[in-house]
């Protein structure tokens, strides 16, 4: 076998992955994304090993359920032939390796750097310099939009190349953020303070990020975490899930300038981030959910305050969608605006929502199931325009059957028992991965523990990561207006990519 | 002179009702009608910042654009009231200084150098040059049924006798609140509220302008609205005496606010491509006038 086989949270010892000659490692991971449509690429990353940088490959097949892991040894004085140039998925993480180990690629089509880490390999490369797509057609123009959002949230830059009002080309460069997040996880070793960083990996997804942290800490010690851990965790992952859609549908309707739809979502959202305020002290639910135990267990009362807020949310929510999904001038502007095509999101290797809005059936809910997803049979909505119109329309319908999981669960509120033993610390050599599936897709942290069972790699991907891409392909020969509800629609992470 | 200061005396509350009627229909409770004001009297206090890019043409353009909205007000009359200035053929003169103050704001938006302003100028240069055909249609079909060309002519010989008229009336009050739309960049053809500069058309061009400059820019918007208000009134006020007509006057600009406040409320910005074809549906109705016209003039056999 060239690879190895694992589940989601699953701990292997790392010389369990064969390594391979690079020559093979290429053509079987070319090959298995190439050939088989339920493999998509979850994490390739590289780390320093042995003087030289080991590179390992995570392909998910969502058939059966499994990861594929393999592995190669590489050295940065030889020139290695690109995955990209064959599947253009891989083109982010390639690209993160040249910056961060400075590996090269002779037929990478695209290799400039992607978030300007301190630690780069190559310290000449500055955002100041940052290599763009231009032109020289007298007849187009440039924008340039940022790095300071109009709206003053994370920075990023935009640079669209023009005809008129038409959109050729967009090009988005990220990286202003350099918080390290990656190795102050190797740095930290208090375990709490880990998992404080891991819940500031993106504010918006603190319970997705954090759940893919624990779930991989726990593989990583052996910790089997019990009923009630595993659905509060669920329960937190979904409630999530109903905040951040309704408000981005209350952004989607302020971008379009529907001022009722904007604020009656925004009002919607309200209270359920205010409900975890309640059951854990903070609105993002920072706090809740941490390795091995839980510090709010959640109780019947609380079950009783989120059954009343949900019933008050779900018919004025119902009354809302029902009004923006029939309103012509809303519609206009939703409809065949931002278009990914099915072919274009498998390329790209698309993840969550914006896998899901192209037809692609891809979630980790129903894939690699985690937590208590594995008994509820999830069923992923789909949708098959690609365009703005899907993205709203798979949010209102995920909201609607989040919460119809959160009803299902809270009919039967397992009992806490916390665990005795205390928490041993990771095993040694070890590699563990963690799939969760995060209200913006897939979110894939992986770990990697030396000799003294002390954390040698952590990798964090966000799905952002690779999704910005698809915005880029989503505006082009739209209207430069349309861009910020593409933008929106989407909902991609700044701080996610950059780490 | 009476036009003049009713217009200047709604323009204090115009704007501020239009965000009110939004607040109150979106379920807040919104600022004080007259916040708008406040706003402006501070910048008015403050100084103006310009940026090293720019030339002179950036520092005079926003007295001249609020000069040249002076000036158009200053031609239109109140009932039997004339304005300041009327003469034959001043709605020629009203639109033109109205462009005139246009001009200068697309080019000091140009002067800034940003991608951004450019944008903004070339979108508001277009609009306006889509919405004049309709103003020109409405006001030569009024010129043409009373044999006059000065907006005071026209409003006093203006009689609503038979129900054609009457639907002349209507169609030409529904042109002109869309004009006055269009003209002070509203929706559904712009989004004043917006943040995002890519989607943005009037409010884009004036990124770069501060302090009292700003000011005069915005006040020179609230007395646009006022002036369209104080035009579609003409056609009610009619031979009526003061004492009606003045609460009238007034009672149409609120009307008029809350028309604007709740078209805001309600509906989405159009998709930028799908402007012009609807600045042009205000054509087709102002021709719908004109062949009103020539029904009552029976010179269609």
């Amino acid at each position: 076998m060239n690879y190895t086989t694992v589940k989601n949270n699953e701990r292997i010892q790392l010389s369990a992955i064969p390594e391979l000659e690079y020559e093979l490692f290429w053509e079987l991971n070319v090959l298995s994304l190439m050939s088989e449509e339920h493999n998509h690429c979850v994490n390739y990353f590289g780390f320093p090993y042995e003087e030289k940088i080991k590179l390992i490959c995570c392909i998910a097949n969502d058939e059966t359920h499994t990861i594929y892991v393999s592995s190669s040894l590489v050295n940065t004085s030889t020139h290695y032939p690109s995955f990209t140039s064959h599947v253009l998925a891989f083109e982010k993480f390639e690209r993160e390796i040249h910056e961060n180990f400075g590996v090269q690629y002779n037929n990478h089509p695209w290799l400039k750097p992607v978030r300007y880490a301190r630690n780069r390999a190559n310290q000449d490369e500055t955002i100041a310099t940052y290599p763009f797509y231009s032109i020289a057609s007298e007849e187009l123009h440039e924008v340039g939009v940022g790095p300071i959002h109009a709206g003053v949230i994370e920075p990023g830059h935009f640079r669209f190349i023009c005809n008129g009002e038409q959109i050729l080309h967009l090009e988005i460069q990220l990286g202003y953020q350099h918080r390290g997040v990656e190795s102050l996880f190797l740095k930290k070793d208090n375990l709490l303070q880990r998992t404080i960083l891991a819940e500031s990996i993106a504010g918006d997804t603190v319970v997705g990020h954090t759940t893919a942290f624990v779930n991989l800490w726990e593989t990583l010690c052996g910790f089997e975490a019990d009923w009630h851990l595993q659905f509060s965790r669920t329960l937190a992952l979904e409630l999530e899930r109903v905040a951040v859609h309704t408000g981005d549908l209350s952004a989607m309707c302020t971008d379009i300038a529907y001022q009722l739809g904007s604020s009656v979502f925004g009002r919607l959202r309200t209270p359920i981030i205010n409900y975890f305020q309640q059951w854990c002290g903070c609105r993002l639910a920072k706090s809740l959910i941490r390795v091995g135990k839980t510090n709010f267990v959640y109780t019947e009362e609380l079950a009783q305050i989120l059954l009343k807020i949900l019933d008050a949310y779900e018919p004025d929510f119902i009354e809302m969608c029902k009004e923006l999904f029939r309103l012509p001038s809303a519609l206009s502007r939703f409809e065949k605006t931002g278009v990914i095509s099915q072919d274009d999101a498998k390329k790209l290797g698309t993840v969550g929502m914006a896998a899901r809005m192209s037809g692609i059936n891809r979630d980790i809910r129903s894939s690699h199931p985690h937590d208590l997803y594995s008994e509820m049979q999830h069923e992923p909505i789909i949708k098959h325009h690609g365009d703005v119109y899907s993205r709203a329309q798979i949010r209102r319908e995920e909201i609607l059957q989040s919460i119809a999981n959160i009803r299902k669960l809270l009919q039967n509120i397992p009992a806490y028992s916390p665990s005795t033993l205390p928490l041993s610390s990771p095993t040694a050599n070890s590699f563990a991965l963690s799939l969760v599936e995060g209200w913006r897709g897939e979110i894939c942290h992986c770990a990697i523990t030396d000799e003294q069972g002390a954390l040698r790699c952590y990798k964090v991907k966000d799905p952002s990561f690779h999704n910005w891409l698809a915005l880029g392909l989503a505006v082009r020969n739209n209207e430069i207006s349309d861009f910020p509800i593409s933008n929106k629609s989407f909902d991609f992470s700044y701080c996610g990519h950059d780490l | 002179m009476l036009s003049l200061l009713l217009i200047l005396l709604a323009s204090l509350f115009f704007t501020g009702i239009i965000i009110r009627t939004k607040s109150l229909a979106s379920g807040r409770k919104g600022p004080g009608i007259f916040q708008p004001i406040s706003d402006v009297i501070r910048l008015f206090k403050k100084g103006a910042v310009y940026s090293e890019t720019t030339t002179f043409i950036f520092q005079i353009a926003p007295s001249i654009y609020f000069a040249s909205v002076i000036m158009a007000i200053l031609v239109i009359p109140f009932g039997t009231t004339k304005g300041i200035i009327s003469f034959n053929g001043d709605f020629v003169f009203f639109a033109y200084v109205l462009a005139l103050g246009k001009f200068l704001s697309i080019i000091s938006a140009l002067d800034t150098g940003s991608s951004f302003e450019g944008m903004g100028a070339s979108r508001e240069a277009l609009y306006s040059m889509f919405a004049e055909p309709a103003f020109f249609i409405l006001m030569g079909s009024f010129a043409l049924l009373t044999g006059h060309t000065s907006f005071y002519d026209i409003f006093n010989t203006l009689h609503f006798d038979s129900y054609i008229s009457y639907m002349l009336a209507a169609l030409a009050t529904f042109v002109l609140i869309m004009i006055g739309m269009i003209e002070n960049s509203r929706m559904p053809i712009d989004d004043p509220k917006t943040h995002l500069e890519l989607t943005m058309v009037h409010e884009v061009m004036i990124l770069d302008n501060s302090g009292f400059d700003l000011g005069l820019i915005l006040s020179a918007s609230y007395l646009k609205f006022a002036m369209y208000g104080a035009l579609i009134a003409n056609f009610f006020i009619d031979d009526l005496s003061f004492a009606i007509a003045i609460p009238l006057f007034f009672a149409i600009q609120i009307l008029f606010a809350i028309v604007v406040g709740v078209l805001e409320s309600f509906m989405a910005r159009f998709r930028m491509s799908h402007n012009p074809q609807y600045i042009f549906t205000l054509s087709s109705v102002a021709l719908l006038i004109f062949f009103g016209v020539l029904l009552v003039l029976e010179k269609l056999t």
